[in-house]
């Protein structure tokens, strides 16, 4: 009933507009030159407003942005998107300056004569020559950095841990002192067994499974995935770190935490972020916020995906060896 | 001549008509409805962000059962950015762009009484418009629209259980789909047949205007990979109602292992985006090629560097069929596979930035003509640019890692290829408006539209690449689950502000649009001064396009402002006047250019 209440309302000044151009003069459809003078003019003006824009966020907003990679991989990564974004930063500049100036300056009028001004060979290669070499550049980093990050067959000795993801939950399970996972399919799955591991498997007897991470500093951690229901991807923003679950494969990716939760919290940025969070929080009456790592779900996978989320604790690593001791391993918990 | 004076009922004339012209508006008009929709659509999933409590009634009236107390649910907020994005996508700058500009320039602009198959060409209509119908009968299936993203990735898409807009709502999208495609098929096949056979005499390819370039390649493109996404939906269907595994595979739902072995979620997406990273372009490249015409035109200057520009088309049309991959960084492929379209996927910036450079040299020592068709190619280029930029940092797999689908993403592809891609087509219906209707659109009311929309579009869009820094996950119903984000609550309802007035501002076109048809100042033949063939016909519609012969070709499309003397811009035009018709002959001496 609303519904029809407002298109019928729509309607109404649609018809009201209809009845009003019959009194406006319609006939005027062409730029003269008063026109090309004020529009010239308002191109300045935007071309002010987006500069205006462009640098109050770049300012204001640099609080709410991700604070440093907490993990050393994630380095470059900032590196990386440093160097890409002063140097987009510098071509957008000049190019909106260029495109909204010449707007202005070269605005039409009786007395202008355009310039005849079809080609040059030379102008043309210096400007694709030019982003070519830039490119190399970006495309070298780029994919050093890419390889780095990706290649998880040089490390001895990392922690292995499988996240396992469903609508709308996240489980993790450690791979114990073998430092093996046991196999899993979903067809394992019953009752307290919610991850489908194979218990009959050797290597999945001293596995620990946990419903939040704790990682230690400075190890290696390598992640792989594994999804039972539809597409998830396990999102670790503070660690540069994100890979999809795919339900049928095991995928996977690995970082090396840098700060503990507790050493993060005391990130000037951080706690600047915390502020401006807490500012929000306590006009709203909710109470403060303390950091926490997070891994949060970042792949459509229903109703409830704006929910799904895992704490991660980072830790001394001597603290970890305590914590991991005392967690009860999968043989002890699934009979 | 071509005299067939059958007579031209109600029905042949307006509604199962075969020619070009008309089926060009058919499209218009179409694809401006379900524009309308989808921009409706981002309108209540924008209340939704900024003020995630709050009861709206307009969200009371609109979303039936599917919200409670004027709150939308999770469910249909998924629906809405799913149907927002294929509407947008597909039905509005896929076939109200394309199917628009193609079906009324390219006979038009090459010399061509119609094009090669008008059967074909209704057809091709008549398909687009019973899949829009569909799309929006899907609206209004009990358990809602298709809501697994536009991208309809399984086994979200796949599987009813797993989200409820997967049933029936699904069904009819891909159904829906299947005959979009077979209507952009048989569009494309028509378009490139007509600009290979059909050119009057002396217009050579290298003589096109760049919209038919631009429209050409376009089709080309089109041909090639639409018949990947079908197959990709046949399968997707396979799998839903006839018990195939193509892409599912160990999957344990509502509490029971399904049957599904073998299969795999990551061939989908290889074959979606076999088509949806070339459809980026199909949607952009018809826009730059508007674009190029209405700048050079209104500039009064030759396009500059029209061969780099064929030749950058051409480039990005190529590139595009081998970058799809960068959608998929972090899908599970093979990481080795992310090195080869890092490195396909940068070098796309390359003609990208040959076009930006020479759009800008074009405007240079130009005398610019601020008609509102050219104030939103300027805009174009604007925003192709700042959403071309940050190209440079979702295309670089290692980058991509942390801002894969956030909303520097969503920041990114609506800046270059959602807004440019409007602009272009705004910009399109401001300056051809006179060949279709034989009316012009009123400027004052252009300039409104023009300036509101590129200050909203910015608002909404500049912002949100800093919440996507923040690292806030896209098609989040609400982030007032996550402490982390509770700082952005007030950038997201500036957005919202920016969304809500740049969408109602075009209500400013519309009115503009309908009033101008019956209302307008009656167009003269060649408003704009331009040099493009279209202009030499009638005012008023013939069957034909022209009521004698076919005229002949002697020059390219840009002699504007053509000098006696070459090297000195203060001498006398060549031809008395600042632009000379594509028809016009050759001087005794004067050099082609």
């Amino acid at each position: 009933m609303l519904a029809l209440f407002y298109i019928f309302i729509g309607v109404a000044i649609g018809v009201s507009f209809w009845q009003v151009t019959r009194i406006l003069n319609f006939r005027s459809s062409i730029a003269n030159d008063k026109d090309n003078k004020t529009q010239g003019k308002n191109a300045l003006y935007f071309m002010v407003f987006l500069y205006v824009m462009m640098v109050y966020c770049l300012i204001a907003m640099n609080v709410i942005m991700l604070p440093e990679s907490a993990s050393y991989e994630g380095e470059h990564d900032d590196n990386l998107f440093s160097i890409t974004f002063w140097l987009i930063g510098v071509v957008q500049f000049i190019m909106q300056f260029l495109i909204f100036f010449f707007t202005y300056k070269y605005k039409g009028s009786k007395d202008r004569k355009a310039k005849f001004y079809a080609d040059s060979h030379k102008l043309e290669f210096i400007w694709t020559v030019t982003p070519a070499i830039v490119l190399v550049v970006l495309i070298g980093y780029g994919l050093w950095q890419w390889n780095n990050v990706m290649d998880l067959s040089g490390e001895d000795d990392p922690i292995v841990i499988e996240v396992y993801s469903q609508q709308f939950r996240w489980d993790a399970r450690y791979a114990g002192e073998d430092n093996t996972l046991g196999l899993g399919n979903v067809n394992y799955i019953k009752g307290i067994n919610t991850m489908g591991v194979d218990m009959s498997d050797k290597n999945a007897q001293d596995d620990v499974q946990v419903t939040e991470l704790y990682l230690p500093k400075g190890r290696k951690i390598h992640f792989k995935f594994r999804s039972q229901d539809v597409l998830h991807s396990a999102y670790m923003p503070h660690f540069r770190a994100q890979m999809n679950c795919v339900p049928g494969m095991v995928t996977e990716f690995g970082f090396t935490p840098k700060y503990t939760t507790e050493e993060m919290r005391q990130q000037p940025e951080v706690i600047e972020k915390t502020l401006g969070i807490n500012k929000v929080r306590r006009a709203k009456g909710e109470d403060p916020y303390i950091f926490d790592y997070l891994l949060l779900c970042n792949k459509i996978c229903g109703a409830s995906h704006y929910n799904m989320q895992m704490k991660i604790t980072v830790v001394e690593p001597d603290e970890y060896e305590k914590w991991i001791a005392e967690q009860p391993t999968l043989a002890s918990v699934v009979k | 001549m071509s005299e067939h004076h059958h007579k031209e009922t109600f029905v042949t004339k307006y509604i199962f008509s075969q020619d070009h012209k008309m089926i060009a508006k058919q499209f218009l008009v179409t694809g401006m409805f379900m524009g309308i929709i989808g921009v409706f659509m981002s309108m209540l999933f924008r209340l939704q962000l900024a003020w995630p409590e709050k009861s709206f009634s307009i969200i009371e009236a609109f979303l039936g059962s599917h919200q409670t107390d004027g709150v939308m649910s999770p469910d249909i907020y998924l629906a809405l950015v799913t149907i927002h994005g294929t509407i947008m996508v597909f039905f509005v700058l896929t076939a109200g762009l394309s199917g628009t500009f193609s079906n009324l320039l390219i006979p038009l602009q090459i010399g061509a009484r119609d094009m090669a198959s008008g059967f074909m060409n209704m057809l091709s209509y008549w398909l687009f418009f019973i899949s829009s119908v569909l799309m929006v009968i899907s609206l209004f299936v009990e358990a809602g629209p298709a809501s697994a993203g536009w991208t309809i990735y399984p086994p979200l898409s796949a599987l009813p259980q797993a989200i409820p807009g997967s049933g029936a709502g699904m069904t009819l999208w891909l159904v829906s789909m299947a005959i979009f495609i077979a209507s952009s098929l048989i569009g494309s096949l028509n378009y490139i047949v007509t600009v290979l056979n059909l050119r009057t005499k002396g217009m050579k390819m290298t003589r096109l205007p760049l919209t038919i370039w631009a429209f050409f390649i376009t089709a080309v493109i089109g041909v090639v990979s639409f018949p990947v996404l079908l197959s990709a939906a046949l399968l997707l269907v396979f799998d839903r109602s006839f018990g195939t595994s193509f892409y599912l595979s160990d999957i344990f739902i509502s509490g029971e292992v399904l049957h599904y072995q073998g299969g795999s979620p990551v061939l989908f997406e290889h074959l979606f985006w076999f088509l949806g990273h070339p459809e980026v372009y199909i949607v952009l490249l018809p826009a730059l090629g508007i674009t190029s015409e209405i700048i050079s035109t209104h500039s009064r200057k030759p396009i500059f560097g029209y061969r780099a520009m064929i030749g950058s088309i051409m480039a990005i049309a190529f590139l595009s069929t081998i970058v799809w991959g960068h959608h998929m960084f972090i899908s599970g492929m093979n990481p080795f596979l992310g090195s080869v379209f890092t490195f396909t996927t940068l070098l796309i910036a390359i003609p990208s930035a040959v076009k930006a450079f020479n759009y800008v040299t074009t405007l240079w020592k130009g005398n610019l003509q601020l008609n509102p068709a050219m104030l939103f190619s300027i805009g174009l280029v604007s925003t192709f640019v700042t959403g071309g930029l940050t190209g440079l940092v979702l295309g670089d797999s290692a980058l991509d890692i942390n801002i894969h689908d956030t909303y520097f993403v969503v920041a990114h592809f609506h800046l270059v290829m959602g807004v440019s891609a409007i602009f272009g087509m705004y910009a399109g219906i401001y300056h051809w408006f006179p060949k279709m209707y034989g009316r012009m659109m009123n400027k004052t009311l252009g300039y409104w539209h023009f300036w509101v929309t590129i200050i909203c579009a910015y608002g909404v869009f500049w912002p949100m690449h800093f919440i996507g820094l923040a690292g806030l996950p896209r098609r989040y119903y609400t982030n007032t689950n996550f402490p982390m984000f509770d700082d952005l609550a007030d950038i997201n309802v500036v957005i919202t502000m920016f969304a809500l007035v740049g969408g109602l501002a075009q209500i400013i076109f519309i009115g503009n649009f309908f009033i101008s048809m019956y209302r307008g100042e009656k167009a003269s033949q060649n408003p704009w001064k331009s040099n493009t063939l279209e202009w030499t016909t009638p005012v008023e519609h013939v069957h034909g396009n022209w009521p004698g012969k076919i005229p002949e070709v002697h020059r390219w499309a840009y002699d504007y402002s053509k000098r006696v003397d070459a090297e000195d811009d203060d001498s006398d035009y060549l031809h008395g006047q600042d632009f000379v018709l594509q028809t016009t002959p050759l001087l005794d001496g004067e050099e082609p250019s």
